[in-house]
């Protein structure tokens, strides 16, 4: 097959190339250059150079802020990961009662993630939510807490309802994952004398290597860019309690009309969501789209 | 044939994709007279206003029209915080509407430094008729950048007569009275302050009034003025330990860093009898009247104004608060001179003025009393326009007075006070480093 673009190809690429330089480079060239101002939106800017870059590696906030980051990443890694690849595995079976239960498992993935917040924030985390009530209800009274409001803990609560929200999109990746395994290697598991364990952990496991690629690039990628719950739960709060580096960009430049900074942080996030990407694919062999069911 | 501009086209876009966004509000009340032909004749209002406080700017909006033959003017209404992105994105790209929506001081002050804002020529608006206090946020260098379009709305403290009852309790004078009925009602079991500690410039309200109450306007002054070191002011230290005096006697529900003032979360602890007294603007009047009816009717609702603090510098009739609201004209407006004939005509008139004063809003205007007399709250209505009227010094609030940055930093540097996560003397290290001081 020829390796050069025939002009036909070319044309058809164009809307997409097109689309790509005005929606995403552009912008992310655009961004580039704001970040090298000190500009509030509406008076004249100043050049300042790598001033806002300085200040982006010395301010103690987005420091903070990049930490808390950090955090967000690697527990939701610890906490959805395992769950959705059992839910995953379990829901991949055939039987009638799975498939119904993975109707509910599925339903967060329907719901927008303003109204996932709201709903957590005003009606389960709050201070006479459901699961202060639960708590209450059991003879826990000494457990229930502020769950938003209580600084030491609001991180934690937002993870929990990331993990809430995402859990069934990853689910659903497991699920397809497993139902990818051709099911002659299971036969010739038991066949062998193999236990459901050794079946999970000798053929399901391996085979799922690439699916466990995917949904950790997903987490990693995306736990960089949660912006949306935490924005509607907290705003942040308590005090810099969960601010992550999204809203730290956001609220840098809209709220305190740091147009320069805020592009500073908005880069330094591209780059590094774009280094994590690779780096896992590189150290993966995820781009080389090895088959698994070779040699079968 | 008639074309269509490029504004025209602009403002269409805009309002699209606004409408888009927020759904629920409603747009375009002004009937297009003269689309353009006659650009200059006919202005276009950008405004945040909800319910009734929106369905008044309509209505006088349409009066206006329907008496000014030859200048038309129309209204479109956007969300609090969109609004303040797009306000800022337009004046940046040079489309902005004729007339816009404000709060006065640190903001606008970004916008006339830009310039960005018409400077209303002299005596083009009547502003006489204005208590003095309200046109100091938006006189800039002697220049006035802006008129009075809403109620004036200082901070003053609610009560629940009930619970007062209860306990025998006297609204407070003093700072030691108002500490020792916390006492009491913490030892009750009863919340003594509720507080949206969620929002953050609800703690402001407290920051604002005992600073002014320790060291009169001055040590605020000094931050604005940019005053070396003007946050290490012992008056904002003091003010601040009994900020965290108060948060250590629980005078405030155990879980008000997540309390809400949006959705109703901590008025609706005063008004259910959960919670004795509440900080806030005279605004939190409507909001019980739509959501209690009952709470006011049946008399249980009290308020007092914020206490003296003893041996403090300032005097205990200032007041802090919003003002009022104000609307502005565009430097890139093509229509100038009308949309200052309706800022002088258009607004303030005694049709928005009675209107107002129908849906308990008090307009910053001099000589209403008798008005506010005939309305059925008129012990309210007299109780807002005295305290704002009295005021030696009106405070602005101060997330409006300081430029964006300053104001996002205090609020949360206030924040981690009332958590006490950090100390008073941090907080003004934190703010001193904050704004450069």
């Amino acid at each position: 097959m020829s390796r050069r673009l025939s002009w036909s190809i070319s044309l058809m690429l164009l809307p997409a190339v097109a689309f790509f330089v005005v929606f995403a480079l552009g912008p992310m060239i655009a961004a580039v250059y704001i970040s090298l101002l000190d500009w509030n939106g509406i008076s004249t800017p100043h050049w300042v150079g790598f001033g806002n870059w300085a200040k982006a590696f010395t301010d103690s906030v987005t420091l903070h802020s990049i930490f808390l980051t950090v955090q967000v990443m690697v527990l939701s890694w610890i906490v959805q990961t395992p769950i959705s690849l059992l839910l995953g595995v379990f829901l991949a079976g055939r039987q009638r009662y799975r498939a119904l239960l993975g109707v509910f498992y599925f339903l967060p993935l329907l719901f927008s993630a303003v109204a996932i917040g709201l709903i957590w924030a005003s009606s389960m985390l709050s201070a006479n939510g459901a699961l202060n009530s639960f708590l209450k209800a059991i003879g826990a009274s000494s457990l229930t807490n502020d769950w938003l409001g209580n600084p030491n803990i609001a991180l934690y609560a937002v993870i929990a309802v990331i993990a809430w929200q995402f859990i069934p999109f990853h689910t659903l990746l497991y699920q397809a994952g497993t139902r990818q395994i051709p099911q002659v290697l299971y036969e010739a598991a038991r066949i062998d004398g193999a236990g459901t364990l050794q079946q999970f952990f000798y053929i399901t496991l391996p085979q799922l290597k690439y699916t466990v690629v995917t949904s950790t690039i997903l987490i990693l990628t995306g736990s960089l860019t949660y912006f949306d719950v935490i924005y509607v739960m907290t705003g942040g709060g308590p005090g810099y309690a969960t601010r992550t580096l999204p809203l730290q960009m956001y609220i840098t430049a809209f709220q305190d009309a740091q147009i320069g900074y805020g592009s500073a942080i908005a880069v330094i996030l591209a780059v590094v969501g774009v280094l994590l990407s690779l780096i896992m694919i590189r150290l993966t062999g995820f781009g080389r789209m090895e088959s698994q069911a070779e040699g079968l | 044939m008639k074309r269509l501009t490029r504004r025209d086209f602009l403002a269409a876009g805009g309002v699209v994709s606004v409408a888009t966004l927020a759904a629920g509000c409603s747009f375009g009340t002004g009937q297009q007279k003269a689309a353009g032909s006659g650009g200059s004749k006919s202005a276009t209002i950008w405004d945040i206003s909800t319910g009734d406080q929106q369905k008044l700017i309509k209505d006088t909006v349409a009066h206006f029209d329907s008496t000014h033959k030859d200048i038309s003017v129309s209204v479109q209404f956007f969300q609090n915080d969109p609004y303040k992105n797009k306000l800022r994105t337009a004046m940046g790209a040079g489309n902005p509407p004729d007339i816009f929506f404000g709060w006065g001081g640190g903001i606008l002050k970004s916008y006339v430094d830009a310039g960005k804002v018409y400077p209303l020529p002299p005596n083009s608006v009547d502003t006489k008729k204005f208590f003095s206090s309200v046109m100091r946020p938006v006189t800039f260098n002697g220049k006035v950048y802006g008129v009075p379009m809403l109620g004036t709305q200082p901070v003053l403290f609610y009560y629940n007569k009930e619970i007062f009852g209860k306990y025998n309790l006297k609204p407070p004078k003093t700072w030691s009275e108002l500490l020792s009925i916390v006492k009491t009602l913490s030892q009750k079991g009863v919340t003594p302050i509720t507080l949206a500690g969620q929002n953050k410039w609800p703690d402001l309200m407290y920051e604002e009034y005992l600073v002014n109450r320790v060291g009169g306007p001055k040590p605020f002054q000094n931050v604005l003025d940019k005053k070396p070191k003007a946050w290490s002011d012992p008056a904002f230290i003091k003010a601040n330990t009994m900020i965290q005096q108060l948060v250590s006697m629980k005078a405030f529900p155990s879980n008000f860093a997540s309390l809400n003032y949006d959705t109703g979360q901590s008025t609706q602890l005063l008004y259910t009898g959960k919670a004795a007294m509440q900080l806030m603007g005279a605004w939190d009047y409507q909001a019980i009247l739509s959501n209690a009816p009952q709470f006011i009717k049946s008399g249980k609702l009290g308020w007092f104004p914020f206490p003296k603090v003893e041996g403090g510098k300032g005097n205990p009739q200032n007041v802090a608060g919003n003002l009022t609201n104000y609307y502005s004209v565009t430097q890139a407006s093509k229509a100038k001179k009308a949309a200052t004939t309706f800022l002088d005509k258009g607004i303030m008139n005694d049709f928005e003025i009675n209107g107002l004063i129908k849906i308990g809003l008090v307009p910053p205007v001099k000589g209403i009393q008798s008005k506010l007399k005939q309305q059925k709250d008129s012990d309210w209505l007299l109780f807002v326009y005295d305290l704002a009227q009295n005021a030696p010094y009106y405070d602005l609030s101060w997330d409006q007075a300081l430029p964006a940055q300053a104001a996002q930093a205090l609020l949360t540097n206030l924040d981690l006070l009332f958590l006490k996560k950090i100390t008073p003397q941090q907080f003004s290290k934190n703010m001193n480093k904050a704004m450069g001081l």
